[in-house]
């Protein structure tokens, strides 16, 4: 992979006067504008920096001559501004280079805050954090209603909002909600549409995307006459800010737990945002940056970023060309997996799907599971109602094999029993065509031995999605010993369709995803069978920052799943994945190992009782010294880089990016990990324990030299 | 047997009028990088906001002309522009061609939909991008035409019809049409100094990438301070040795306008401005060679249908798409050159001429010109039309005061 950033896309800032209505007098209007089209959002480098500094710097000597009544900044068709140029950040070598970046981005924006007129942001399009807090440095703001991407994501991405942003928001917001904003949105990804902007007072007024830009010239001149008047909310008292910061704190205590500073900055600047002055305040914003921008966890964040955003067109994959046409699939088996995927084919790709059961309740049953998962998706108005009947119109159900005979691909997601599947394919061939695609949605069982025996093994393809399916974004899609580039072609070509990411892999056991997630939940289990507490287990990863603790995603794959897959890896990969007898236990039993959660965004703890199923059923004495936190820790990275080793080794994805691109989107492992093998390069790890880095220096941390 | 419904004509009420500032034609052009059907939507949504206390569910139909139907005015304008507009759903609409008469068929067609009482409101308008769309460009006029002679080949050029009315009628000099064309950009120029022509502009945002975003809020064609000395010496493009200049045919123009139609009760049950009353109207052809006549017969033909004569029209908004067609109007009926009744604002000479737009810009202004004048009852618009035709709409003034005529 290439490491030298690519040219900024330079953000020119275009200056033309605009005559207001009612002899107000002009204003001086900017688009800042890269002159690409919307699909290539304009975005801020040190030259697009440059620039607009210079035209406001321009505008504000017209100010002082009395040409202007006001100055307003918009953005190209459909984007505002989509932040800092992260190529560019992650140029950054130095941290003075790195303090320089927020000083200039601070001091132009600070040129709208003293230009001596009013100032007005048109907010056209996306306006996304540098590009949002370009918008908090005009005193007025304006957003198109069509809007669906306001937010400062910067504590998502190693950074806080500091071109203004950690500053000015809590003022503008109140505290409460600029915590939302700078800290709870960015970690569920999810930013502000135009509406629900303008009710926590981001924007000041919504308008009509038809005639956005005229509308708000008239808004702007109403505001210069006095027609419409802003309220602006006073600040929040020394106690409501106390305490709200005082609850992030607490969140981020549970669910991010030291793993990142990010966050920890941002609220420490949120929490001063009320007594400080501009001046020290965007002081503060400058240092936390640099700081932040000389951290891996920052390089790690945007490595993973582009390693998200560049997934869409899948590396080392057969020519596309090959891909055969699907106009028709089949789904075999009719129970929870099998229902989610057909109401996905159905919706996404929009052809008919037929699911086969053995017998008519199955069937119904599972078509009753498409219907209700359509009707919450209508519910939510995530889909029309029209859209909805189309998807239930689209999904049969049958008993009868012949009814998958016209089927461009069929796929299975029958029983985890290599026999029972070897023998659906063996079926399936009797009724469809030679060129039908066959495919398994299976998650640890062996793709190439469930081909074996069939006439066309080459049509046989690993579709391996997660659960659930309409919300995880990844699926691995596999490649058997005899599978040939245009079943392989035609996978990646559907996954795409489908709206996923596609990662090509080679069919050894449990893939990319559960291979390491079952391998660490092996090593956490063997720890506690080795007397490791449960709750200490349960703790050891929390520095990690991972999307839950370890007794939590078991509970989410179900306990007997995750044992099966345990199970059949051990027999596949060896004794590097342990055998717990009390996990064993506390299957059998039934046992839920999780308490409730005790509120919204924390997490699940292991439920303490279950220390004594593994007591009960331990076979081997205690080790005297059985592994601490640290020492687990230790333990559970290491396995992962050996496994991760045997990954590269055995050639399952050709390259340590394509492991991480799984864990980000197959995992939901964060973005300051750069999924893993950044932490295990930065943490010394794959040095230690292979003997080599897995990724080149500079490419998901800070370059030494 | 069930009884026939009662059928009776009803009033129809020219409501309001907005139009686009008007750019030049052209790769500069205010409007090169802008689209035609936003600029059609920018006048409808301008006419919603500027009454609100219209439903807009109210809405029977949208109707927009364009002389050229296709690219960005293509795919049944008023439909487009409707949803474009944000209008509801249930709002039907339709696009409109009678080349340059095409804003004016809009209206008409829609009056006469009210004034059967098939319909209550209705906004009717026309858009044209010259810019983007050529006059004519993409046609493939039937070889017929010219192998059988039905049509001179000289009559599909606007500029050679103009020269053919100057051979037509001797007494329409050359010194008469630029004496006409100069005194067209000076009312123009007083109307814009007396703020009558900027009320009934709504502002367009215009973006390109090399200047980023403006807005449109005045007209581009203009020439103010034209002088007689400064057009003798002009070309004549049409005709080696001819009389008709620059200076004299209305320029190569994009722009937009559109009208709010409603039945006069309908105007009073919700309570809008009845700014004129439509009075009748009248479309006629005349030779394809001379189309600059139809205006003359058109207009005879909606004078003896509603009974009138010219005598009692007391404002004239004819279509200046060239000096020589308008004055072969005025001496039709014995108006002089310069007679204050007659596009007081000036015309298309100095405004411009987006063709199936300018319709209902001559609404928009005989409109501004009837409130100022409550002396006058009734006026006329007026235009010709290409391949021979003209189109006439005679209005009355709501404000009129005067004794009963």
């Amino acid at each position: 992979m290439s490491t030298a950033p690519r040219p900024e896309r330079v953000a020119h800032a275009r200056v033309r006067d605009v005559t207001l209505p009612r002899r107000l007098g002009t204003l001086a209007l900017v688009t800042v504008d890269n002159g690409l089209d919307h699909s290539k959002p304009t975005t801020l480098g040190p030259a697009g920096v440059a620039e607009l500094t210079e035209a406001l710097q321009t505008l504000q000597g017209r100010v002082r001559r009395g040409e202007l009544a006001a100055v307003a900044v918009t953005g190209k068709p459909w984007v505002f501004a989509a932040g800092a140029d992260l190529t560019q950040v992650t140029a950054v070598r130095t941290r003075e280079q790195a303090l320089a970046l927020g000083r200039n981005g601070h001091a132009a924006y600070e040129l709208l805050h003293s230009m001596g007129v009013p100032t007005f942001a048109f907010v056209n399009g996306v306006a996304l954090g540098g590009g949002l807090e370009l918008a908090l440095s005009c005193a007025y703001r304006t957003v198109s209603a069509d809007v669906r991407a306001l937010g400062l994501p910067e504590t998502g991405l190693g950074l806080v909002p500091g071109w203004g942003g950690a500053y000015l928001m809590p003022r503008l917001v109140g505290i409460e909600r600029a915590l939302e904003v700078v800290l709870t949105r960015p970690a569920a990804n999810k930013p502000y549409g135009a509406a629900e902007a303008a009710r926590i007072g981001l924007v000041d007024v919504v308008l009509d995307a038809a005639d956005f830009l005229e509308q708000s010239v008239r808004w702007a001149a109403d505001v210069l006459d006095g027609t419409v008047r802003v309220e602006r909310r006073p600040l929040d008292d020394e106690g409501t800010w106390t305490r709200a910061v005082a609850r992030a704190r607490e969140v981020l205590d549970a669910t991010v737990a030291g793993s990142r500073p990010a966050p920890y900055r941002a609220l420490e600047l949120l929490s001063a945002a009320r007594e400080a002055d501009r001046v020290a305040a965007f002081a503060a914003e400058d240092d936390a940056l640099a700081d932040l921008v000389m951290t891996d966890e920052m390089r790690a964040s945007v490595y993973a970023f582009g390693l998200v955003s560049g997934a869409k067109h899948p590396q080392h994959a057969p020519d596309s060309a090959l891909a055969r046409p699907v106009t028709r699939v089949g789904v075999v088996g009719a129970g929870l997996m099998a229902a989610q995927i057909a109401t996905l084919f159905a919706r996404r790709l929009k052809v008919p799907v037929v699911m086969r059961d053995l017998d008519e309740e199955r069937v119904a049953h599972g078509l009753a599971a498409v219907r209700s998962a359509v009707e919450r998706m209508v519910g939510s108005g995530r889909l029309s109602a029209d859209a909805g009947a189309r998807v239930v119109g689209s999904v049969a159900g049958s008993t009868e094999l012949s009814a998958l005979a016209g089927c461009d691909l069929v796929i299975e997601a029958v029983t985890e029993l290599l026999p029972v599947k070897q023998r659906v394919f063996a079926e399936l061939e009797q009724v469809v065509g030679p060129d039908t695609v066959l495919a398994t949605n299976t998650s640890a069982l062996s793709v190439t031995a469930m081909a074996s025996g069939l006439a066309h093994p080459e049509r046989v393809v690993g579709l391996h999605f997660f659960n659930p399916v309409a919300a995880m974004p990844l699926v691995e899609v596999v490649r058997a010993q005899e599978t040939d580039d245009a079943a392989v072609a035609t996978g990646l070509d559907v996954v795409a369709r489908l709206g996923k990411t596609a990662v090509p892999v080679l069919d050894r056991p449990g893939f990319v995803v559960n291979r390491l997630l079952v391998l660490l939940l092996g090593v956490v289990v063997g720890a506690i069978e080795d007397g490791t507490p449960v709750e200490v287990a349960d703790h050891a990863l929390d520095r990690l920052g991972l999307p839950m603790p370890p007794f939590e995603l078991f509970d989410l794959v179900g306990p007997a799943v995750g044992l099966h897959v345990l199970t059949s890896l051990r027999a596949d990969l060896g004794e590097r994945f342990p055998r717990s007898p009390g996990l064993e236990r506390l299957v059998a039993e039934g046992t839920v190992v999780v308490l409730p959660r005790p509120a919204p965004g924390l997490p699940r703890r292991v439920d303490p009782a279950i220390q004594a199923v593994f007591d009960a059923a331990r076979e081997h004495p205690r080790r005297d010294t059985p592994l601490d936190g640290q020492g687990l820790l230790d333990a559970v990275l290491t396995a992962l880089t050996v496994e991760v080793g045997h990954l590269l080794d055995e050639h399952v994805v050709p390259s340590a990016d394509q492991v991480d691109l799984c864990m980000i989107l197959g995992a939901g492992w964060p973005s300051h990990l750069g999924g893993l093998t950044p932490l295990l390069d930065r943490t010394g790890y794959s040095e230690r324990v292979l003997g080599h880095r897995l990724l080149p220096p500079g490419t998901a941390d800070v370059p030494q030299d | 047997m069930p009884t026939s419904p009662a059928r009776t004509v009803r009033s129809v009420a020219f409501v309001d009028g907005v139009r686009t500032p008007f750019g030049r034609a052209r790769p500069d052009g205010l409007y090169a990088g802008t689209r035609a059907d936003d600029l059609a939507v920018r006048t409808v949504r301008e006419l919603v906001r500027r009454h609100p206390q219209l439903p807009l569910d109210r809405i029977d139909d949208v109707a927009i002309a364009a002389a050229t139907q296709s690219g960005d005015q293509g795919l049944t304008l008023g439909r487009t522009v409707s949803l474009l507009a944000g209008l509801p759903r249930t709002v039907p609409g339709f696009a409109v061609d009678r080349m340059c008469a095409g804003a004016m068929t809009a209206v008409t067609a829609t009056a006469s939909a009210i004034a059967v009482g098939a319909q209550d409101v209705a906004l009717a308008g026309g858009v044209e991008h010259m810019g983007h769309h050529p006059m004519g460009s993409g046609a493939e006029p039937n070889p017929r035409f010219v192998v059988e002679r039905l049509v001179d080949g000289e009559a599909l050029s606007m500029g050679a019809t103009a020269e053919n009315l100057h051979d037509r009628f001797p007494a329409l000099t050359r010194a008469r049409a630029d004496a006409y064309g100069v005194a067209s950009q000076a009312r123009y120029a007083a109307a814009l100094a007396a703020g009558q022509i900027e009320p009934d502009l709504v502002p367009v945002a215009v973006y390109d990438p090399e200047h980023g975003w403006g807005l449109a809020t005045a007209d581009e064609p203009p020439r103010p301070g034209t002088t007689l000395e400064g057009v003798a010496d002009l070309p004549t493009p049409f005709r080696p040795g001819g009389r008709v200049t620059a200076a004299t045919s209305a320029p190569l123009t994009d722009g937009a306008a559109s009208c709010l139609l409603v039945a006069e009760d309908v105007a009073t049950e919700l309570g809008l401005p009845v700014r004129m009353r439509m009075v009748g109207f009248g479309y006629a052809g005349v030779d394809p060679e001379v189309m600059g006549l139809g205006p003359v017969p058109a207009t005879e033909r909606a004078l003896q249908r509603a009974g009138l004569t010219i005598g009692d029209i007391g404002l004239f908004e004819l279509n200046e798409a060239f000096a020589v067609q308008v004055l072969s109007f005025l001496d039709a009926f014995g108006i002089a050159d310069d007679d204050p009744r007659v596009n007081p604002y000036g015309g298309a000479i100095a405004v411009g001429h987006p063709l199936a737009s300018s319709g209902v810009r001559l609404m928009i202004q005989l409109a501004r010109q009837f409130a100022e004048r409550p002396d006058v009852r009734y006026g006329l618009t007026a235009m010709c039309v290409g391949l021979g035709q003209g189109g006439a709409v005679i209005w009355e003034n709501p404000s009129y005061t005067g004794s009963a005529r």
